[in-house]
């Protein structure tokens, strides 16, 4: 059969331009269906990403504790106690609960940080090597690392500097390898966390075990920061923050009814809920999606009916002069296949630009309000999975091949006499 | 060239027709025949039947020595384009094709190259004397011309029978006599032409006049040109 050749397209493109308007109606019911579907999908993913990048500064499922003050007393311990955390606490947390993934101590302080002539007053962390998954810190080539083990053991005055801290201090220059002055000691920078949420935090860290020897600290930490693994519910998220909280309770003698000592920011938790907001938009955004494909697909279907019924004369005459019924089969169908990838892709290309055309102005818009304070979007990064749209393409092409096999293939059976007598 | 063996043909419905009653013919090559009857007396029926546009229900029909029986459709197609070309009464030219294109309909089933197509297409408007019009569609040619375009195109595949259907039937009595001379003409060309008209003046220009009545064949004359005043 001679299905793609240029004859038969040629053939096509004629009964196309005979029939402009038709040709139009069904395409535009194609192009609009996809260009919906396109913006709808867009604003979805967009508000998502927008509020997703707010999570940003932490991985999605980190949980923190810190240390307050006791209500109650318990076991012979006054009430009012201050509570403190401590270096032994990190390895009993992470060999009590699978749960936990990777886990740091967090020492706070904040303190001037100077190179040359440049100097500023920045948050000071000591931390542990995990804690650049937990922070969601990301090292371009030439950007140099994170802490790792041995500077931990080896008591190194080493730092790492926020994108923040690193454009104020050295400008243009790359930090890596310079020495910065701090607390009366020199520390060599190690490496410049690239992760662009951080634009706007003045943050450097330094060794967990240096910070704390800086501040005469001893083994105190001010926070433990951990990332959980398996934990998919809220109620899992929630119940399992309780639960540290408890095996804490019980290795600092802590009164059971009086767990709130314990500061707890279950992130997990919070992200979780989120995302099961955003499960349920999904949902909906996919109901309207497929609405729209359907009276798209309606929409092909009954013009490919009208378009079937007006040729029926045509195909007559095509068929006494010696058109098989299947070359006539073949032309609609390979009309509807032309029509609708075709506008198919034009819908696609529309929609596609005018999300870049929002993402541009909002990129834009955040690039002015970047050096100022740090804006908080909702709306972020309106892109489609272009595998959805392929496969929604691919969805009307077909209900379009469908819709026109039945009427054309009740045609094609009408014996030419027959057809030709029809007007 | 075609042979009917008995054919009958009945039309089904609450009230059955039965159309042809056993109907046998025998056209040789090269023949001139027009096939006449009023209307209701089986015609178009048998112009069906003989173009493989409709089957029937018993007997034998044979074309150029093939039994033209239950054939499947595409094999009924493969026939008309290469045995039979067709003219109508209405013409029957596809609007959104200009001349050439409407002339060369049958050969792009044949699977012609464009360009062997075009310039036999050409060929044959030149022979209709339709070269100069080739570019223009069928609305913008008079009835005459539109029937010159129907001729070319049935005559394009080298058919070996050419069927009318009433082909003057939607003429003035001027493109009338000037579509018949170019039917003549075809004919003498050595291609069997076979006219279903009820115009007398029409069978008239024919050499063999077979009447029909009531599905079946009343006279089956040869036609003598010789007789004066017609």
């Amino acid at each position: 059969m001679r299905f793609l050749e240029f004859d038969t397209l040629t053939e096509i493109l004629s009964t196309m331009k005979e029939n402009k308007l038709r040709t139009f109606l069904t395409g535009f019911a194609v192009a609009w269906g996809i260009f919906m579907l396109i913006i709808l999908l867009g604003s979805g993913n967009g508000l998502k990403n927008g509020v997703t990048s707010n999570f940003n500064d932490r991985a999605s499922n980190t949980m923190m504790l810190w240390g307050g003050r006791t209500t109650m007393p318990y076991k012979g311990l006054k009430a009012y106690r201050s509570i403190k955390l401590t270096n032994e606490l990190l390895p009993y947390l992470k060999n009590h609960f699978t749960e936990i993934d990777k886990i740091s101590g967090q020492v706070d302080r904040s303190s001037t940080v100077s190179f040359g002539t440049e100097n500023g007053s920045y948050q000071i962390y000591g931390v542990q090597p995990d804690y650049q998954i937990i922070s969601n810190m990301t090292f371009a080539t030439g950007n140099g690392r994170f802490l790792n083990d041995k500077d931990l053991e080896l008591d190194r005055k080493v730092i790492v500097l926020s994108r923040k801290v690193a454009k104020s201090l050295f400008k243009e220059v790359n930090p890596v390898g310079k020495w910065v002055k701090m607390d009366g000691l020199t520390f060599q920078v190690i490496g410049v966390d690239m992760k662009i949420s951080n634009d706007n935090e003045a943050k450097c860290y330094i060794p967990m075990k240096t910070a704390q020897k800086l501040y005469t600290l001893g083994n105190e930490v001010n926070n433990i920061s951990f990332s959980v693994r398996g934990l998919v519910t809220k109620e899992e998220n929630d119940d399992f923050g309780q639960k540290v909280r408890e095996a804490l309770g019980r290795e600092l003698i802590i009164n059971p009814d009086d767990l709130n000592t314990i500061g707890l920011w279950n992130q997990a938790s919070d992200y979780v809920q989120t995302m099961g907001i955003f499960s349920t938009l999904d949902l909906f955004v996919m109901f309207i999606g497929i609405c729209t494909l359907i009276a798209g697909i309606v929409g092909v279907g009954n013009i490919m009916v009208i378009t079937v019924k007006e040729r029926t004369r045509e195909f007559g005459i095509r068929k006494a002069l010696g058109a098989t019924p299947g070359s006539i089969l073949n032309s609609i169908l390979l009309e509807s296949i032309v029509i609708t990838s075709l506008f198919g892709y034009l819908g696609m290309m529309f929609g596609i630009g005018l999300l870049e055309l929002i993402n541009f102005a909002i990129n834009s818009n955040q690039k002015a309000a970047a050096d100022g304070e740090r804006s908080i979007s909702i709306f972020m990064n309106p892109t489609v999975d272009l595998n959805i749209i392929f496969v929604a393409t691919i969805i009307l092409i077909l209900a379009g091949l469908i819709a026109g096999y039945i009427p054309a293939r009740k045609a094609v059976r009408i014996k030419p006499i027959e057809a030709m007598r029809a007007e | 060239m075609i042979k009917f063996e008995n054919i009958n043909k009945t039309y089904p419905g609450i009230q059955p027709l039965h159309v042809l009653k056993g109907i046998n013919m025998n056209i040789n090559e090269g023949e001139f025949v027009s096939i006449m009857g009023a209307s209701g007396s089986g015609k178009s029926t048998m112009l069906n039947i003989l173009g493989i546009l409709d089957d029937y229900d018993t007997g034998n029909y044979f074309l150029n020595g093939t039994l033209i029986k239950n054939l499947s459709e595409k094999r009924a197609a493969e026939y008309r384009n290469k045995m039979i070309g067709f003219i109508f009464q209405s013409f029957n030219l596809i609007n959104f094709k200009n001349a050439l294109e409407n002339v060369a309909l049958p050969l792009y089933y044949q699977g012609l190259s464009r360009k062997k197509r075009q310039i036999k297409s050409m060929e044959y408007l030149d022979m209709m004397g339709l070269k100069d019009w080739w570019h223009h569609f069928p609305n913008e040619l008079s009835g005459g011309q539109k029937q010159r375009i129907a001729i070319a195109r049935a005559l394009i595949s080298n058919p070996k029978v050419i069927l009318a259907d009433e082909p003057t039937g939607a003429l003035d009595s001027v493109t009338t006599e000037e579509v018949m001379q170019i039917l003549s003409e075809v004919n003498k060309s050595g291609i069997t032409m076979i006219i279903v008209t009820h115009e007398k003046s029409v069978a008239d220009k024919t050499n063999r006049i077979i009447h029909l009545r009531d599905g079946i064949i009343e006279s089956d004359l040869l036609n003598s040109h010789e007789i004066p005043g017609i």
